[in-house]
C-alpha cells in the first residue's frame, strides 16, 4: 500500500493562497507534506508518482448542499452511489442534508451515518444536523450533542423555518456551540402554490409564480436575527439581485454572515423550463437572466461565498408528472465543476474565483482543514482538464436517479482524477 | 341509423374537408402552436360544419370507424357535451371518461393513464386537466391525436377558436377590431388562448381587471391593460366577460361579490361606454349578478348562445382536421 504520492507537472490552482503556478505536491499518509513551486522536490523511496501532464491540480470540491436517499429512500440514492457521483464530479466532501427518513435530528444518527459513509462512500460525507426535530420548525434539537457526534453544521435542509421567534431562539442557542446555521429562506405563505419564478414566462405557461419577495423578506429577517444573536449564519440558497444587495449590506455590518448559490441559478434561468420540463423545477426556482447575472456579479464581488450542487435525486415516478404536480429538485454532483467552469470559459469569472466558492470558502464556513493545497491539509485533491469537451449522457450518470438539469448539455472541463485522503478514488476513462 | 352508416364517409366528406389543404399538426395543444393561416383554415372549416347541425338529420359520418375518448380530469358539462356531440355528428364512436379524483390521489400517474388508454387504440383523445402542461405531457405518451380541452390556467384553444368564429359571424371580420376581456385574467386559460389568437389576427386586445387579478407580464400579452372598466370598454367592438370563481376568490382575491360587481360587473351603464353595436360574450358557465347583469346576458347584445353553437362546429372542424393528418402519417410509416 503506497503511503507516499508525488503529483508532478501540475498546474497548481489553490484559491486559499491565490496560487496558480506549475509545480508538484507531495502527499504522505493522506496529508499534504510538501508543495514545490519553482523548486525541485526530493522523491522519497518507493513513492507513487503521478504525472499530471499540465492538468489543473486543485483542492477537491466541498459541496455544501447534497440530498441523499439513504436512509429511507435508497432507491433514489445511497451514500455509496452519491459518493461515486461525487468522486466522478471532483467533489471530495459533501454536506448531507438532514431531510431523510428518519430525519437526522439525533446525535446517534449522525454517528451512524459517519460510520456508514466511511464503509460505503468514496468521499467524505459530512452530516448536517437538523435545526428542529423532524424538521417541524417548532422544537430545537440537541445542538451540543449533534456537534459532539460530528455534525458539521445545522440546517433544516429544504425546509424553511417560518417563525421569527423560533429562529431567534435556535440561532442564539447554536451560537453557543459555534455551529454554522444554514437556512433555506422561503416565505411559505408568499410562495403559496407557486411552482416557478413569477413573471411573464410563468404567465404564458399558466403556472403560478413564486415572487422574489418570498426569498428576500425571510432573508432580511434572518440577517437581522444573525446580527442580534451573533450566530455564524449562512443563507443556504440565494437566487436574485435583491438578495445579493441584502447580503452585501449585512456583510458591511456583520462579519458572521455568508451566502450560497446553487449552480443551477448560475448556469440556468427560467427560460430553460421551456415547455414544462420538470427537471428544471427547483426550489429555489430558476429566476430571470438578470437575476442570474446578478448572482455571477455577487460571486465576483465576494458577496456570494459558495457554489453548491443542490444535488437532489428524484425518481421518474415523481418527476414525470405535470409541472405543478412534479417534485422539486435535480441531481448535480457529477456536473458541478463542469457547469461552474462554463462561467470561466464565458469570461464571466476567474478560475480562482469559481474554485474558491467550492473549496476554501465552504471549508472556512464549516471550519474544515480541507479545501486548500497547504502543508498539513488533508490530501483531498482533483486533477482536471480545463478544456476537455464532453456531454452529459443519461447512461453514464452514476447517481441512482437521472433527474439532471444538464441532460445532453455540452460542457467543457472534466475531472481526470479524484484523490481523497491521498488515495485515488476516481480516474477518468475515455 | 343503418341509413347513416350506409352512406359512405368518403363521398360525403369530400364536399366538406376535401377542399382544404392537409392540416399539418399532430395535435391541438395550444393556439401558440398555430400559424395565422392555420387559424383561418380552422375557422373556415368550422364555418362549413355549421349547416350540419342545423339540418334535420344532424349526421355527417366522415369519422365513422374512428374512436374518440373524452378524458376529463376536471368536471365540465358544456365542453365535454360539445366535444361529444361534435364527435357523434361526425359518426365517431365517442367514449366519455371522467376522472373525478385527481390522478395523484388515485395513485395512478397521468402517464399510466395515457399508456392504458393508448393501448385501447383511440384515434383522438380530448383532454381536460387541472394542471398546466398536463395535456402536452399526455400527448407525448400516446400514438393518437390529442386535443386540449383546457389545461390549468394555460390554454383552451377550441374556446378561442369558437370565440373568433362567433366574432367573425357577427362582425364580418376579425382583423382591426378592438376586443376587451374582463375578469379573472390571472387564473384564466380562456384569456391566454384568446390573446394569442386575436394577436395572430391583428386584433387590438384589452384586458380589464383589478390589479390582483392581473398576472405578471400581462402588458406583454395584451395590447392594453385597464383597471377601470369604463375606460377599458370605450370604443370596444367586443367584450368577453370571464367567470369569476367567486367561491374561491372571495376574501383573498376580491373582498366581496357586491364590490366586484360594482366595479367589474357588466351592466347597461358600463356597456354604454362601448360602441353601440358591441357584442357581449361569455365562455360560460355564467354567474348572473356576479360578473354580468342578467338583463345584459339575455339582452340583444349578447351572443352567448351563438358561442355554444359555434363551439360544436369548431370542435367538428378540429376533429376532422386532425384525424386525416393522422391517417396520412400512418400511411407514410
Amino acid at each position: 500500500m503506497t503511503q507516499t504520492v508525488l503529483i508532478k507537472n501540475a498546474r497548481i490552482v489553490d484559491p486559499a493562497s491565490g496560487t496558480d503556478d506549475q509545480g508538484a505536491v507531495l502527499i504522505d499518509n493522506g496529508i499534504i507534506v510538501d508543495i514545490a513551486i519553482g523548486k525541485p522536490i526530493s522523491l522519497p523511496e518507493g513513492a507513487e508518482v503521478i504525472n499530471a501532464h499540465g492538468l489543473v491540480l486543485a483542492p477537491g470540491l466541498i459541496d455544501m448542499r447534497v440530498f441523499t436517499g439513504e436512509p429511507g429512500k435508497e432507491y433514489r440514492e445511497t451514500l455509496q452511489s452519491a459518493g461515486d457521483a461525487a468522486a466522478a464530479g471532483g467533489v471530495t466532501s459533501f454536506v448531507m442534508m438532514p431531510d431523510t427518513t428518519p430525519v437526522v435530528d439525533d446525535g446517534a444518527l449522525v454517528d451512524f451515518l459517519i460510520r456508514r459513509a466511511k464503509a460505503t462512500a468514496k468521499v467524505n460525507v459530512l452530516p448536517a444536523g437538523a435545526i428542529t426535530k423532524s424538521l417541524n420548525g417548532k422544537e430545537m434539537t440537541e445542538y451540543g450533542l449533534l456537534k459532539e457526534a460530528g455534525a458539521v453544521c445545522l440546517t433544516d435542509g429544504r425546509h424553511s423555518i417560518q417563525s421569527s421567534a423560533m429562529l431567534r431562539t435556535a440561532m442564539g442557542y447554536a451560537a453557543n456551540f459555534g455551529l454554522t446555521f444554514v437556512h433555506h429562506v422561503s416565505d411559505n405563505d408568499l410562495s403559496g402554490d407557486g411552482v416557478m419564478n413569477e413573471g411573464l414566462f410563468a404567465t404564458i405557461l399558466g403556472l403560478k409564480g413564486i415572487p422574489r419577495e418570498a426569498e428576500t423578506i425571510p432573508l432580511a429577517r434572518d440577517l437581522q436575527l444573525a446580527a442580534l444573536t451573533g450566530v455564524n449564519y449562512h443563507a443556504a440558497q440565494t437566487s436574485c439581485a435583491a438578495s445579493v444587495e441584502l447580503v452585501a449590506a449585512a456583510k458591511n455590518r456583520n462579519k458572521t454572515v455568508t451566502a450560497g448559490v446553487s449552480i443551477n441559478n448560475l448556469a440556468l434561468n427560467e427560460n430553460d423550463i421551456g415547455r414544462y420540463r420538470t427537471f428544471f423545477k427547483l426550489s429555489t426556482p430558476l429566476r430571470s437572466e438578470d437575476d442570474r447575472q446578478a448572482m455571477i456579479e455577487g460571486l465576483r464581488s465576494g458577496t456570494i461565498d459558495t457554489i453548491h450542487s443542490d444535488h437532489d435525486p428524484q425518481d421518474n415516478e415523481v418527476k414525470r408528472r405535470p409541472f405543478a404536480e412534479a417534485s422539486d429538485g435535480a441531481i448535480g454532483l457529477e456536473t458541478l465543476l463542469a457547469a461552474a467552469l462554463r462561467l470561466v470559459h464565458s469570461g464571466d469569472l476567474a478560475l480562482l474565483t469559481v474554485l474558491r466558492a467550492m473549496t476554501s470558502r465552504p471549508a472556512d464556513i464549516l471550519g474544515l482543514p480541507a479545501g486548500r493545497i497547504a502543508v498539513g491539509a488533508p490530501a483531498d485533491l482533483i486533477l482536471f482538464d480545463l478544456n476537455y469537451p464532453w456531454h452529459v449522457s443519461e447512461q453514464q450518470i452514476r447517481s441512482r436517479s437521472r433527474n439532471t438539469s444538464f441532460e445532453s448539455a455540452r460542457l467543457t472541463g472534466k475531472v481526470m482524477r479524484t484523490i481523497v485522503g491521498g488515495a485515488t478514488v476516481y480516474t477518468h476513462a475515455d | 341509423m343503418t341509413q347513416a352508416r350506409a352512406s359512405t364517409a368518403a363521398n360525403s366528406s369530400a364536399s366538406l374537408s376535401g377542399d382544404y389543404p392537409p392540416f399539418n399538426q399532430r395535435h391541438l395543444l395550444s393556439i401558440a402552436d398555430l400559424q395565422q393561416h392555420e387559424i383561418i383554415d380552422l375557422l373556415d372549416r368550422a364555418e362549413a360544419m355549421v349547416p350540419i347541425s342545423r339540418q334535420e338529420r344532424k349526421s355527417h359520418p366522415m369519422l365513422s370507424g374512428k374512436t374518440q375518448i373524452n378524458l376529463f380530469f376536471e368536471p365540465s358539462t358544456r365542453t365535454q357535451a360539445s366535444f361529444e356531440i361534435a364527435g357523434k355528428r361526425l359518426g365517431a364512436l365517442v367514449m366519455n371518461m371522467s376522472i373525478k379524483t385527481s390522478s395523484v390521489s388515485k395513485g395512478e400517474t397521468l402517464i399510466d393513464t395515457a399508456a392504458t388508454l393508448n393501448a385501447m387504440r383511440p384515434d383522438v383523445i380530448v383532454v381536460r386537466h387541472s394542471a398546466a402542461g398536463a395535456v402536452e405531457l399526455l400527448s407525448q405518451k400516446v400514438g393518437c391525436a390529442v386535443i386540449n380541452a383546457g389545461d390549468g390556467a394555460h390554454e383552451h384553444p377550441t374556446q378561442a377558436l369558437l370565440d373568433a368564429l362567433t366574432i367573425r359571424n357577427h362582425k364580418g371580420r376579425i382583423s382591426g377590431l378592438t376586443v376587451a376581456i374582463c375578469g379573472d385574467i390571472a387564473n384564466s386559460r380562456v384569456v391566454r388562448s384568446n390573446l394569442l389568437l386575436l394577436k395572430a389576427l391583428n386584433v387590438r386586445t384589452r384586458v380589464i381587471a383589478p390589479r390582483n387579478l392581473l398576472p405578471a407580464g400581462i402588458e406583454h400579452l395584451a395590447t392594453e391593460v385597464f383597471i377601470d372598466m369604463r375606460e377599458g370598454l370605450k370604443g370596444a367592438d367586443v367584450v368577453m366577460m370571464l367567470r369569476l370563481q367567486h367561491e374561491r376568490a372571495q376574501g383573498h382575491m376580491i373582498p366581496s361579490v357586491r364590490e366586484y360587481y360594482r366595479f367589474y360587473g357588466l351592466d347597461a351603464e358600463k356597456l354604454s361606454f362601448a360602441k353601440p353595436d358591441i357584442i357581449v360574450m361569455h365562455p360560460g358557465p355564467m354567474n348572473r349578478g356576479v360578473e354580468i347583469d342578467p338583463a345584459i346576458a339575455d339582452g340583444p347584445a349578447s351572443v352567448i348562445t351563438d358561442q355554444v353553437e359555434m363551439g360544436i362546429a369548431v370542435r367538428m372542424a378540429v376533429l376532422d382536421a386532425l384525424l386525416p393528418a393522422r391517417n396520412s402519417e400512418a400511411n407514410e410509416l
